[in-house]
């Protein structure tokens, strides 16, 4: 392995923890749209939370992808037609939830209003379950051939461990955008979310043990890097707990951060447990790895030269338009 | 199971078809308009006029439908490679995957972050600025049509690479000649101009349909002088380099040239030029055509003199060329009814596009009420407004069709980059999913402009989402809630 192949790895990495950290609340406002949010104008306000910035989020996701076709091309090509289903799914949720937003705010009726309302909340739902299912899966090995052709079939993806993660990145996710509500609204929002958070919290506890107990006899994770591993596990319940205390003391931003680096460590620990691997095969020898799957150190290079030239430009731009839009949205006199 | 003769490569080659080109319906409307209403912003913000800012804000509707669609959209293609064509990523991967991740990083946080910077902060900021953020979104979607194009210039014209011998995969050996491509500089201005084109197109169709109905007569008379000047503009500058781009193929790819001037046999050093014609495919003979001399060769050279290679010569020469590799069992013709006629919808449009642009200017001069009493003109040109969703379409039908049988030309063939591991009824599903969600969406699009025309530039804002900011509530978004 070469150092330009780790560095790639590890950027991919970065690529997806932002996006698990953004999406992660875009997710999860858009979820609440329905049942969280009691009426139009409620609703106006939750979407506006993320109006100005769910288009650059995802494309932390775009990024990702055109990332890894750029560096591992054999890892983008198996773990892409390999979950062909799955990423499917993902991409419809991703469409509706995507225009729903301008949709429904263009809608004459209820009905139709109430429509792209629930595109929203099933689209976001899905996706960020969709995500986890897809992460898990992939940690617990699939069967791939020698041309790094996977042919998974339902029961392969679809099982106890994949759902648990699914769920949980879910329950991450709505929690982490309910401390993003409770930072951009004020009055009965801000409440609300409050209120909602104090019960999701000890779900989601339960939802991480019951996962890392799953992650130990799913994966060899435990088994190959016990120290890093156990590491991360405890950061995560740690990060959790730091959120929870900052959901019970009412320190928002304390609660914010705990959830964004909650997710941020999901993605360490999968990273940190493929390595040296992009892509676990059940026979361990068709396993793809970081040496043999990426591009030639031409292309490498000179992404990384690209890369690390626009990407400071783009952090720029990007958390400046966080900070334009950083005040409190009005609350809607009929919220209680 | 059920055989209806359907196959995986059949599948992800009408699937690849079929989103892209839904694709592409939005991202030249969404570039262009970005354009146009950066325009109008711009002359907002120079003449102080409010009715240029009322004309941004009112089309920057539109723009933002088509730009949150063409967004969604574009995320099935970007996935579409691995997910249907992973052989092809696989061995493409060291070229294809730089100029992809490029256009993220580069283009698509530049837009995607500057279209909520635009769209949400109406009056907070000097005017100037504002305007400086619809520009910046208009570069960002522009320079993601450059990086694509990059990327698809190499599987029209491989250059700047090797063939990796212990792989047998594409290598990357120059990254100027991957970006210096001249495929990609023929085909990237045109593809611009065109966007362009189609958002003055649909602007000036749209004001055509209000201004016979005699609807703010002021306002949709000046959206139409700014979509028509621009229309005339760039219809002219996409008339040339489409000629350029067309030329540029005799040499680089004769097969496509040649199938769309519908030449089986070498022409004649009069340079026939069918203007229309009949084609037996199967038995590779033109069966009738209604011929006009030299002006082939106009085309081609831009002189009287010279001949070009019909698909019949074509077809051998890439025999000779490509048989030790790929074998002799190759079909190397293209389907050419689809270029002949692609190329003449294309071009006929262009020259349409010229001609409407220059009468809609003469008869909407500011003294001048011609425009309110020529109904028919007014007619065609809302009827217009469809047209250059058709031409655009064909233009990818001819770039695309017209590199059958190779997905990257001379180097890899379609039918060995589709992913080996996807099933038929997998793509079946898929296909009739993204149609479904495609029908929806377009039709919604329709409703909303439709409406939006018809609610007219004086209707507040319905971007109830857009709306409410603690103190600094612009007037544009007003009322969309109440505040405590």
């Amino acid at each position: 392995m070469t150092s330009l192949q780790l560095v790639w790895f590890i950027l991919i990495g970065v690529l997806f923890s932002g996006f698990f950290f953004l999406e992660g609340f875009d997710f999860g406002v858009g979820m609440l749209v329905k049942s969280f949010a009691k009426n139009s104008d409620e609703r106006d306000v939750v979407i506006k939370t993320i109006g100005p910035h769910w288009d650059g989020n995802e494309v932390w996701l775009i990024t990702a992808g055109g990332a890894m076709f750029a560096s591992f091309p054999m890892w983008y090509a198996t773990l892409f037609s390999g979950f062909y289903l799955i990423l499917f799914l993902i991409l419809a949720a991703l469409i509706f939830r995507g225009v729903s937003f301008e949709f429904r705010a263009n809608m004459k009726t209820d009905t139709w209003r109430s429509f792209w309302e629930w595109a929203s909340t099933i689209g976001s739902f899905c996706a960020a379950f969709l995500f986890g299912m897809l992460f898990t899966a992939m940690i617990a090995g699939m069967p791939i051939d020698k041309n790094g052709d996977m042919t998974a079939h339902f029961g392969d993806y679809v099982n106890l461990f994949s759902l648990v993660g699914g769920v949980a990145v879910t329950v991450l996710s709505l929690v982490h955008g309910l401390n993003f509500i409770r930072l951009k609204t004020s009055g009965g929002l801000r409440d609300r979310a409050l209120a909602w958070n104090k019960i999701l919290y000890p779900v989601l506890f339960a939802g991480e043990v019951l996962f890392a107990v799953l992650l130990f006899f799913s994966t060899d994770f435990f088994a190959k890097k016990p120290m890093t591993t156990t590491a991360i596990v405890v950061a995560l319940v740690i990060f959790t707990a730091l959120a929870y205390w900052g959901v019970l003391g009412n320190h928002e931003w304390l609660s914010f951060v705990g959830s964004g680096l909650s997710l941020i460590s999901v993605v360490v620990l999968i990273f940190n447990g493929l390595f040296p691997r992009v892509m676990i095969a059940n026979n361990p020898a068709n396993s793809l790895l970081i040496k043999n799957s990426s591009n030639s150190p031409y292309t490498l290079h000179l992404m990384t030269i690209l890369t690390f030239s626009i990407l400071p430009i783009v952090l720029i731009y990007f958390i400046w338009s966080y900070w334009v839009f950083y005040k409190r949205l009005a609350s809607p006199k009929q919220s209680a | 199971m059920l055989n209806l003769g359907l196959d995986i490569l059949g599948l992800a080659r009408f699937q690849f078809g079929m989103t892209t080109v839904f694709h592409f319906f939005f991202v030249p409307f969404s570039i262009g308009l970005a354009f146009v209403v950066a325009v109008m912003e711009t002359m907002y913000a120079i003449k102080g006029d409010e009715d240029y800012k009322k004309m941004a804000q009112f089309w920057g509707k539109m723009f933002l439908y088509s730009f949150a669609v063409g967004v969604v959209t574009g995320i099935i293609q970007e996935f579409q490679f691995g997910m249907n064509w992973s052989e092809y990523s696989r061995f493409m991967g060291d070229i294809f995957g730089a100029p992809l991740a490029i256009e993220a990083l580069a283009a698509f946080f530049l837009e995607s972050t500057f279209i909520g910077m635009w769209m949400f902060t109406w009056g907070r900021f000097n005017k100037w600025v504002h305007t400086l953020f619809i520009w910046l979104v208009m570069f960002g979607s522009s320079l993601s049509a450059l990086w694509i194009l990059a990327a698809n210039s190499f599987m029209q014209n491989p250059l700047g690479y090797i063939i990796n011998q212990k792989t047998g995969h594409v290598q990357m050996v120059s990254f100027g000649k991957v970006v210096g491509n001249p495929q990609l500089w023929n085909e990237f201005p045109h593809v611009i101009f065109g966007a362009f084109v189609t958002a003055a197109f649909v602007i000036a169709g749209c004001c055509a349909w209000r201004l016979l109905k005699k609807d703010h007569v002021d306002f949709y008379r000046k959206s139409l002088n700014v979509a028509l000047v621009i229309g005339l503009i760039f219809s002219l500058g996409s008339i040339a380099t489409g000629d350029l781009q067309s030329r540029y193929l005799i040499n680089n790819q004769p097969m496509k040239f040649a199938a769309m001037e519908g030449l089986y046999k070498n022409s004649t050093n009069k340079g026939e030029w069918a203007a229309v014609s009949g084609f037996n495919t199967k038995q590779h003979k033109t069966t009738w055509s209604v011929d006009v001399p030299y002006v082939l060769n106009l085309l081609s050279y831009h002189k009287t003199t010279g001949t070009v290679k019909g698909m019949n010569q074509v077809n051998k020469d890439m025999h000779a060329k490509y048989d030790k590799k790929f074998g002799s069992d190759m079909n190397y013709y293209v389907p050419t009814k689809t270029l002949f006629w692609s190329f003449r919808i294309m071009s006929g449009a262009g020259a349409l596009f010229a001609l409407l642009a220059i009468v809609g200017l003469i008869f909407n001069r500011k003294r001048s009420q011609l425009i309110m009493k020529q109904r028919w003109f007014l007619y065609i040109m809302g009827l217009c407004l469809w047209l250059p969703f058709v031409v655009n379409t064909a233009g990818w039908f001819i770039t695309e069709f017209g590199r059958y049988p190779w997905i990257v030309y001379g180097l890899l063939t379609i039918a060995d980059a589709v992913s080996p591991n996807v099933s038929v009824a997998s793509l079946l599903t898929t296909n009739i999913v993204y149609f479904a969600m495609f029908a929806i969406m377009g039709l919604v699009m329709i409703i909303l402009c439709h409406r939006t025309l018809k609610a007219g530039p004086d209707a507040e804002n319905t971007d109830g989402y857009s709306a409410g900011d603690t103190k600094e509530l612009d007037p544009y978004s007003k009322g969309a809630f109440n505040h405590d």
